[in-house]
């Protein structure tokens, strides 16, 4: 019968709770020791890695991921999933990059990009809600359809007349090695650790992941609850949208390709579970660290971008099969 | 009752479909000539069979996101084992490419079996590494159209009662789903443990093995349109065919596949995949720029969606009376 268990997705086991803090602690333990592990084993390997400005360098090939994967887990722990993300990123980028041609000042573009997400965000959570329907089906459709739109106004062209001060959100220093979007990363992350782990309605999240039903029964407002999770991921897609635009400075369609691939595996590696529920804000920073440490060692051994894809889903697939594994050798 | 609606349901997709290409050819009569018809179909061939396999997984209750990295991998494998051994007969290299696939699709069912990974997340991992051993098989180079043989590029396209190959290929495999779905134990096993896991289990059937077997089949399927992808574009590169997995999906969702499991018809599924062939081949010829046919698919599968979700709701569902009203 624990078969069915493991088979069915939309399960609920008994008791959840039993061991739930421990369990969690060790995990972040075992993501960090990973961390630590590829850290040294990248000093080691190459004499260019412990220098200040690479290992700034390396933190922008994750931050802006990372900033939009704090945001899913949020989703992820509510039991539900955002795939458009990278194609919201698409339509905020395009969205900017027509304004700018207009003449539109810097303010301006970052509430455009903003403004955009939010929207984008808000279409994915009202059809989630609204009419009820499985968000993996509904982001995929909307996946499709926001990056069409980006390509219907841009089509083959580019956008890249940015006015010089948008240029500070991908590549400005806030203080010496420290990037305007490392630092903005770090911040983001502290206040939805702050707001998952110390809010009443972070405990509301893990509600609606654990049993939505009885959620609903002990007064939370599952679905506004969930539309807002849904617009905060598009708003977060924006700034990222924000970040990556001004750091390459200018914008194709094609933009943030496959992303949300990326950014649900440092959601996951991160230790929240799939199926909704747990997880926590530690982990997935942790995760997104280890990620962007593989990808710039490998990166720095001159290990092609397509290999690293590998390394990740290897790492995605044995980061949750071998606890239960273990598990598993325990039990016997 | 049930399977009234659904027979509804795909009777009203195949009339909207009808509607569209009439609508189009009122317009532009060669849009319906037989030989752009013909084209359509054969164009839509390998999507038709990669939903197929998808519908057998999403029935029960998993989904494959690494068909269209299966697809890419096997099919660099045999272009390659062509251009290195021009002379090797093409049925061992269809039968490689089948089994290349059912490998990597049933290293899928392996893991959503015996380990219980979700399958979202095992095939998002194997989606990154099928893809990655691409190049680490081929190095990055490409296998181009004067590499491979004449035998392995012309096979497919050669026609047979006036339907090339690829097609012949495709209604094939659409009928053997369609019969073992419909009439073997096994076939009906899929939909039992999509519509009802546990209930499945009491009447002794066992759902992971259940499970594996349709990611086996799926990847099966991804494997023989591997050999097919790469000789229908003459051409095998790490890229090719990135992104389609989406498209698969979306043509089982459009067909009225329920992301939820046990709900699906292979008419429905060839229907779906259909619809978004005509379409993607209706712009060229209204003189619609190709940059909007990804927004389109994205709004008809939206559409699609709502549509499933009328027909599938349940009264049982509603959990206080105002808990929709509200929003």
């Amino acid at each position: 019968m624990t078969m069915l268990y493991d088979a069915t997705r939309f399960a609920v086991p008994d008791r959840l709770e039993t061991g739930w803090k421990p369990r969690l602690l060790r995990w972040e333990t075992l993501l960090l020791a990973v961390a630590a592990a590829i850290f040294t084993f990248n000093a080691l390997s190459s004499p260019y890695f412990l220098d200040p400005w690479s290992l700034s360098d390396a933190t922008f090939n994750f931050t802006e991921k990372a900033t939009i994967a704090l945001a899913m887990a949020l989703l992820i722990i509510a039991a539900e999933i955002d795939l458009s993300v990278a194609s919201i990123i698409a339509l905020c980028s395009v969205a900017m990059g027509a304004a700018a041609e207009a003449g539109a000042g810097t303010g301006v573009l970052v509430l455009i990009g903003l403004g955009v997400g939010a929207l984008a965000g808000a279409f994915n959570g009202a059809l989630v809600t609204g009419f009820g329907l499985p968000s993996i089906v509904v982001t995929i459709g909307t996946l499709s359809l926001f990056r069409g739109l980006a390509y219907v106004v841009l089509g083959d062209g580019v956008y890249k007349n940015y006015p010089d001060s948008f240029a500070f959100f991908g590549q400005g220093y806030v203080w010496w090695v420290l990037s305007f979007e490392f630092v903005l990363f770090l911040a983001l992350a502290v206040v939805f650790g702050v707001v998952l782990h110390k809010t009443s309605f972070g405990r509301w999240i893990y509600a609606i992941g654990n049993n939505p039903t009885a959620a609903r029964f002990s007064g939370i407002r599952v679905e506004r609850v969930k539309f807002l999770l849904f617009v905060l991921s598009g708003l977060m897609a924006g700034l990222a949208s924000v970040m990556l635009t001004s750091r390459v400075g200018s914008t194709r369609p094609s933009i943030a390709f496959g992303w949300e691939l990326e950014i649900v595996t440092m959601v996951v590696l991160g230790g929240v579970s799939i199926l909704g529920g747990s997880g926590s804000i530690p982990g997935v920073v942790i995760a997104a660290f280890v990620m962007g440490l593989v990808t710039f060692g490998l990166g720095l051994l001159n290990v092609p971008g397509i290999v690293m894809s590998i390394v990740i889903g290897v790492m995605l697939i044995s980061v949750i099969a071998l606890p239960i594994l273990w598990r598993r050798l325990q039990g016997n | 009752m049930m399977a009234k609606a659904l027979k509804n349901r795909d009777l009203l997709l195949g009339l909207v479909l009808i509607a569209l290409v009439l609508a189009i050819a009122a317009r532009f009569p060669g849009y319906i000539t037989p030989t752009n018809l013909e084209g359509i179909f054969t164009d839509t061939s390998i999507l038709i069979i990669l939903a197929l396999g998808q519908m057998l997984v999403i029935l029960t209750r998993c989904i494959d996101l690494s068909v269209a990295s299966n697809l890419a991998l096997t099919g660099m494998i045999v272009a390659m084992v062509n251009a290195g051994a021009p002379d090797l007969p093409l049925a061992a290299l269809v039968l490689l490419s089948a089994l290349i696939g059912l490998g990597l699709g049933s290293i899928n069912g392996v893991l959503v079996w015996t380990l219980g990974i979700p399958p979202i997340v095992v095939t998002l991992g194997t989606l990154a590494v099928y893809r990655g051993v691409i190049f680490v098989v081929s190095d990055g180079e490409w296998v181009n159209a004067h590499e491979m043989s004449e035998v392995f590029l012309n096979t497919p396209r050669i026609l047979f009662l006036g339907l090339p190959i690829l097609a012949w290929v495709a209604i094939l495999f659409v009928l053997i789903v369609a019969v073992f779905l419909r009439w073997t134990r096994t076939g009906r096993a899929f939909l039992a443990v999509g519509g009802n896991p546990t209930a499945a289990v009491y009447a002794g059937l066992d759902v992971g093995r259940t499970q594996f077997l349709a990611f086996s089949i799926s990847g099966l399927l991804s494997g023989i349109c591997g050999y097919l992808w790469v000789s229908r574009y003459a051409v095998a590169y790490v890229d090719v065919a990135r992104g389609f997995e989406l498209e698969v999906v979306a043509a089982c969702v459009i067909g009225g596949v329920s992301i939820a499991g046990g709900i699906g018809t292979v008419t429905g599924v060839v229907l779906g995949a259909l619809f978004l062939g005509a379409v993607k081949n209706a712009l060229p010829v209204i003189g619609i720029s190709p940059f909007w046919q990804l927004a389109i698919s994205g709004t008809v599968i939206i559409v699609a969606v709502v549509i499933n979700a009328r027909q599938e709701k349940t009264a049982g569902k509603l959990i206080l009376r105002d808990s929709h009203r509200t929003h």
